[in-house]
């Protein structure tokens, strides 16, 4: 329930590394199974529907200068503070998908350490699919929902707090737009909507026609899962609006299962190139609520391959400082005990 | 589809045009289908298929063709569905000559018109069950299709031998008892100037294969809008009422009998003998009590058709200054009809132009803004016309139903009020008509007398809108019942052509049965059974697959268990299955009513094509088609290769508008061809809507495609110096634009008869104005008038062209640079406006017995 919800986290005790339930964990007694998407990059048809539906649901404004990019058929290029599903499109050669099939295949050699435990032993068929002299790949990229968020816990004023949900949410009316979280965030979806000033971003563009006035001015923004939809029951505009059933929406846990046999159906179907992003526990970020089947590597998407939460190394950075401040204590100490003479 | 074994997409780019119903290719191709697409350019829909073939726009019939051709020399076809359940064993008249004999044309042409006297098609008496007779429909399909042979698929449309080994692996393969294939095309196969003949041709294999009126088979039209299928039930089209009943011909139909015995004489199998009830049926609805015995029911004061009103024939007669008003409707023709220019100079000879919209579209503001003010061409105080805009109500706005693809009804509920003075469609006629009426009120002129009478009754619901629910009941239709009163009917079974019964569109009957409006059933997933039939609700009588009478084999069993749909129960002597049988429900397997009987009553339990009017698939059509029997491949109107199977290169019988505002570039062999050496193709995106006019306002779908581009392979762009985001000209005798440039690999140059063919892709959403958030050039601009003669479709999948990088000239500079195009390629209203290419090769007729060596023919 959001009126239940406890601002104070806890200080310390909660985890900042490795797997854990983030509700738990955010000092949620009694919360919800978490949620999250499993975006199966597989059958995405680059409708943009998901694009659509979030900005009418959310009423983010236009992005961008309406002006062509060149880049394939997306001219959103990338999320940010009003846009929070973004499709990317990736046109590739023959050489280019061999190269994907090739480091497929050393994932699937290495027991899929991004998928965490090896999968059963499926029987991989490798032969080829039909088409392997060119491809379009399509993926709707869309905040993660970190198990230890960048964002949250960085954040000075305690604007973004952690659902009953396990999601990651910005309150506007707390966030005074310092900006520490776009930077905390490993993947960069978090941003600052212009405020025309200083503008954070640029990609406001020049505003032809008639407008909606641009709400939410100079706070950070990014994508709730819907958190407005989800206390009443309802899924997600994207996945709601998603024709292909690319993006699904349910319980994390159950996600990531379907997502390890969808992998697993796709190598017995040929195409070792598919594997996922987010469903690995023990990455830099614990694993996140928006897991991707991805049909090459991270970095073609627009994704950085191994994400890690600027806090993950807090620990190690206290006790190191901690032994500098010590060290530098001992050769003062030092210094003044044989410095006498 | 979601039940198919394999899908090829082909004449269609269904991800991205029509991506809701794509969920069911995504759930074919879950459960194991696999999905082939056909197409010139590599597209979304190409990128989740399994695989891609890229084809040379416009040469689907000799790839369709080759397929029929490779099922037949190998054997493939399923010969129990074939001879039980087509004409195949059907003699034809000994008169009938083939494109084979013709040198690409059939008999019965004449050169003068344009058109075919169709004499010759006809069926002789007899049958030969052997299938041995050289006049059976299966031989002369089998002479017809010899020479469409892999190589020639090479030649003509560029697919390699080992692609097309692979689709007909792919299709034969999952075709026959266990398995079935199904096709869907869209405007990629409709927009040609032989376009129906490209569906026929998928209609023979489909056949041939066993793949009509069975789970997971057929054909799917995918259609252009949400209810494009309902405005062609219900139609918006010059000739045709209701329900697929044509409009009557002045000189030919000038009395009851005479139009009645046109549409479906009762003397033929199948339901279209009933002609007379749906006819006088649609009368009562509109007419009322005014419709009687004494009047044929009115006919003699409905109007007749003087000719062909197609949208461009009414441009046409614009210009000529026949037409004096003109209402455009959910439509934009200044940007979204073929050769833009001649519709916006149609639209300056108008005395006034009402446009209902959602936005101030071109259509509206071309007075002011369209590419021939700006250039200095027209002058705005010049034009004379006066035009009224009306807001329109969106979608949401109003109530009613929609009717998709696969023929369902589904209604659509209001959710909100329309703003301010925007009217729905039902609200703004009703209204108009009102006000039409009031003015004649005291007219004594019998003209005005059916504008009187027509019924126009329609209350208003809760919200104070005309209810749309008493115009679904007025479609239904309504039955006198024993006491005078007014009950709805059940379905079209319960029609009559004694006047006792109305029916707004036949086919219709039933979606309001017992007073529910069946369009509105929404259960979850349409309910337990593999028909989803508690989803809306499909024409005719809530039949969810066409012909499923041929989901059974003669005997009335299922072909196979795992096809199992529609089959006979013995010991009820009824069908029964997962779907409303589309069949006599108590007529068993064999029996053989005598065919004198007519009508439904004459077909015979293997007749599964109840509206033909021997029951029986059509591998070749005696009658329907006005250019030919059998599809046969001809070029586009403009291409820049010759003709490789035929003496004659375009269709003879397209339907030509040889005018100074109409001109096309030189087809390959003729002089200056050179000068317009590129294929272009158009089509939409998944981010627009068209024309534009409920996308290019949105902001959310213009930052997603917002400016005008081109698709162009790297080897084009390196041949014309054309960069990724940099600009390129694009010409045509027509029209110069400009566009930004895509340079892609999805695109891929065609190795054509030993030559390279660019293919160049162009979205048609943009159009030049001040008031859309996005505007640009219009590709439409470019394309020419031919028709195809059945449908009176425009070529705009197709047309010749030249592309250079850079901007175009701006002002008096472009019209300049389209005149020295046109002189240096020595156009003329004559080019490829020729009927017959070669008369001497073509119109010599072969005396019978004349036995050419076929070897012989394989050139020209």
């Amino acid at each position: 329930m959001v009126n239940s919800w406890n601002p104070v986290r806890g200080g310390w005790a909660h985890e900042l590394s490795g797997p854990t339930d983030p509700a738990t964990d955010s000092g949620w007694t009694e919360h919800e199974a978490r949620r999250g998407f499993f975006t199966d990059t597989s059958i995405c048809i680059g409708c943009k529907a998901c694009e659509v539906a979030c900005k009418e649901w959310n009423r983010n404004p236009r992005d961008g200068d309406l002006e062509l990019t060149g880049w394939s058929y997306d001219n959103t290029q990338g999320l940010g503070a009003s846009t929070w599903r973004h499709v990317a499109f990736i046109e590739q050669d023959a050489a280019r998908v061999e190269q994907a099939r090739e480091s497929g295949r050393r994932l699937v050699d290495l027991g899929m350490p991004r998928i965490g435990a090896p999968t059963a032993d499926a029987p991989v068929d490798r032969t080829p699919p039909d088409t392997a002299e060119f491809r379009w790949l399509m993926a709707s990229d869309v905040c993660k929902h970190c198990t230890h968020a960048g964002c949250l816990d960085v954040c000075p004023t305690g604007a973004l707090f952690r659902t009953e949900f396990g999601s990651v949410v910005v309150q506007p009316d707390v966030c005074n737009g310092c900006g520490t979280c776009v930077a905390g965030c490993p993947f960069g979806v978090i941003e600052r909507r212009s405020d025309g000033t200083a503008a954070p971003t640029t990609r406001e563009g020049e505003r032809k026609g008639e407008q909606p006035k641009v709400p939410r001015r100079g706070v950070a923004q990014k994508c709730t899962l819907c958190y407005d939809r989800l206390v009443d029951g309802q899924t997600p505009a994207c996945a709601k609006t998603c024709p292909t059933t690319s993006i699904k929406f349910g319980e994390h846990a159950e996600l990531v299962a379907a997502a390890r046999d969808r992998v697993r159906e796709l190598h017995e179907q040929g195409m070792p190139e598919a594997r996922l992003y987010g469903a690995n526990e023990l990455d830099g970020v614990g694993g996140t609520g928006s897991v991707f089947l991805l049909l090459d590597e991270p970095e073609v998407y627009g994704l950085p391959p191994d994400p890690r939460v600027p806090t993950a190394d807090l620990q190690v950075m206290f006790r190191r400082a901690g032994f500098a401040a010590a060290g530098m204590v001992a050769a003062a100490v030092v210094a003044f005990v044989g410095g006498g003479r | 589809m979601a039940n198919a074994d394999c899908i090829v997409l082909q004449g269609g780019n269904m991800a991205e045009a029509h991506p809701v119903g794509f969920q069911w290719v995504a759930e074919a191709k879950a459960r194991g289908a696999k999905v082939i697409h056909v197409d010139p350019r590599f597209t979304r829909t190409s990128a989740v298929a399994d695989k891609h073939i890229a084809i040379r726009v416009g040469s689907d019939v000799a790839l369709l063709g080759a397929l029929i051709n490779h099922v037949l020399t190998h054997d493939l076809w399923f010969r129990d569905y074939v001879l039980a359940y087509t004409n195949a064993a059907r003699l034809v008249s000994a008169d009938f000559r083939d494109t084979e004999d013709l040198g690409g044309l059939f008999s019965g042409f004449d050169p003068e018109t344009g058109t075919y006297d169709n004499t010759t098609w006809a069926y002789d008496e007899g049958s030969d069950d052997t299938l041995q007779d050289p006049r059976t429909v299966f031989q002369i399909l089998k002479r017809h299709y010899a020479r469409y042979t892999p190589e020639l698929v090479q030649q003509v449309c560029g697919i390699s031998e080992a692609d097309f080994i692979y689709l007909a692996d792919a299709v034969t393969g999952n075709s026959g008892r266990e398995r079935t294939t199904c096709w869907a095309y869209a405007t990629g196969w409709t927009q040609h100037t032989f376009g129906a003949q490209f569906i026929r041709t998928a209609a023979v294999l489909q056949l041939l294969l066993g793949n009509v009126g069975r789970p997971g088979s057929g054909i799917m039209a995918l259609r252009g809008h949400a209810s494009i299928q309902g405005s062609t039930d219900i139609p918006t089209l010059f000739n045709l009422f209701p329900g697929y009943l044509p409009m009557p011909v002045a000189g030919r139909h000038d009395t009851l009998d005479a139009y009645l015995a046109a549409v479906g004489n009762t003397q033929q199998k199948g339901f279209w003998a009933n002609a007379d009830t749906y006819f006088v049926s649609l009368m009562k609805a509109y007419f009322g009590d005014a419709a009687t015995a004494e009047n044929d029911w009115y006919f003699d004061r409905l109007p007749r058709l003087t000719g062909p009103h197609s949208t461009y024939e009414t441009a046409m007669a614009m210009i000529d200054d026949q037409v004096e008003g003109y209402f455009v409707l959910g439509q934009n023709p200044a940007v979204g009809s073929a050769n833009g220019k001649l519709q916006r100079e149609a639209m300056r000879h108008l005395k006034w132009l009402v446009v209902r919209d959602l936005s101030l579209i071109e259509s509206a503001t071309w007075w002011q803004d369209s590419p021939e003010v700006l250039s200095g061409e027209v002058r705005t105080e010049d034009i004379e016309t006066e035009v009224f805009f009306l807001p329109a109500a969106t979608h949401v706005e109003k109530a009613g139903s929609f009717t998709q693809t696969q023929r369902l009804l589904q209604w659509r509920h209001q959710a909100v009020q329309p703003p301010g003075e925007c009217q729905s469609e039902l609200d703004f006629f009703l209204e108009l008509g009102q006000r039409i009426r009031s003015l004649v009120a005291d007219s004594g002129d019998e003209r005005d007398r059916p504008l009187l009478d027509m019924t126009w009754d329609y209350p208003d619901d809760e919200t104070g809108n005309p209810d749309p629910q008493a115009v679904l009941r007025e479609i239904n239709g309504y039955r006198t019942g024993e006491h005078g009163q007014r009950e709805l009917v059940s379905g079209f079974g319960e029609l009559k052509a004694d006047g006792s019964t109305s029916s707004g569109c036949w086919i219709y009957a039933g979606v309001f049965a017992g007073d529910e409006n069946k369009a509105a059933r929404r259960v979850p997933g349409g309910g337990a059974g593999v028909s989803q039939s508690q989803w809306g609700w499909a024409w005719p009588a809530d039949r969810r697959i066409l012909y499923n009478r041929a989901s059974a084999d003669p005997d009335g069993k299922p072909w196979s268990d795992r096809k199992k749909y529609i089959w006979w129960d013995e010991e009820q002597q009824r069908w029964v299955g997962d779907d409303v049988p589309d069949f006599p429900v108590d007529r068993a397997p064999h029996s053989r009513p005598d065919p004198a009987l007519g009508g439904p009553a004459a077909l015979g339990g293997d007749d599964p094509f109840i509206m033909q009017s021997d029951g029986k698939g059509w591998l070749f059509a005696p009658s329907g088609l006005v250019d030919g029997p059998l599809p046969t491949h001809f070029e586009p109107q403009e291409s820049p290769v010759r003709n490789l199977l035929y003496p004659q290169q375009q269709s003879p019988a397209r339907v030509i508008y040889p005018r100074e505002d109409n001109l096309d570039a030189p087809s390959a062999g003729e002089q200056g061809a050179d000068v317009f050496p590129f294929v272009f193709t158009t089509y939409r995106l998944t981010e627009h809507h068209t024309a534009g006019g409920m996308s290019r306002w949105l902001p959310y779908l213009s930052e997603l495609q917002p400016e005008m581009f081109c698709e162009v392979s790297p080897q084009l762009a390196a041949e014309r110096g054309l960069v990724n985001e940099g600009w390129a000209t694009i010409v045509s005798p027509r029209a110069v634009i400009e566009a930004k440039v895509l340079v892609t690999e999805r695109m891929t140059p065609l190795t054509i008869d030993g030559r390279t063919v660019h293919q160049i892709g162009l979205p048609y959403h943009w159009g030049v104005g001040n008031e859309a958030l996005v505007t640009g050039d219009a590709a439409n601009d470019l394309i020419g008038v031919t028709l195809d003669p059945n449908v009176l479709i425009q070529e705009s999948k197709v047309g010749s062209c030249d592309i250079v990088a850079g901007r175009r000239p701006r002002g008096a500079a472009a019209e300049a640079l389209l005149a020295s195009y046109n002189e240096r390629a020595g156009v003329t209203v004559q080019t490829d406006n020729q009927r017959i290419t070669d008369p001497p090769a073509e119109l010599h007729d072969p005396a019978p017995g004349d036995d050419r060596d076929q070897e012989g023919w394989t050139r020209w």
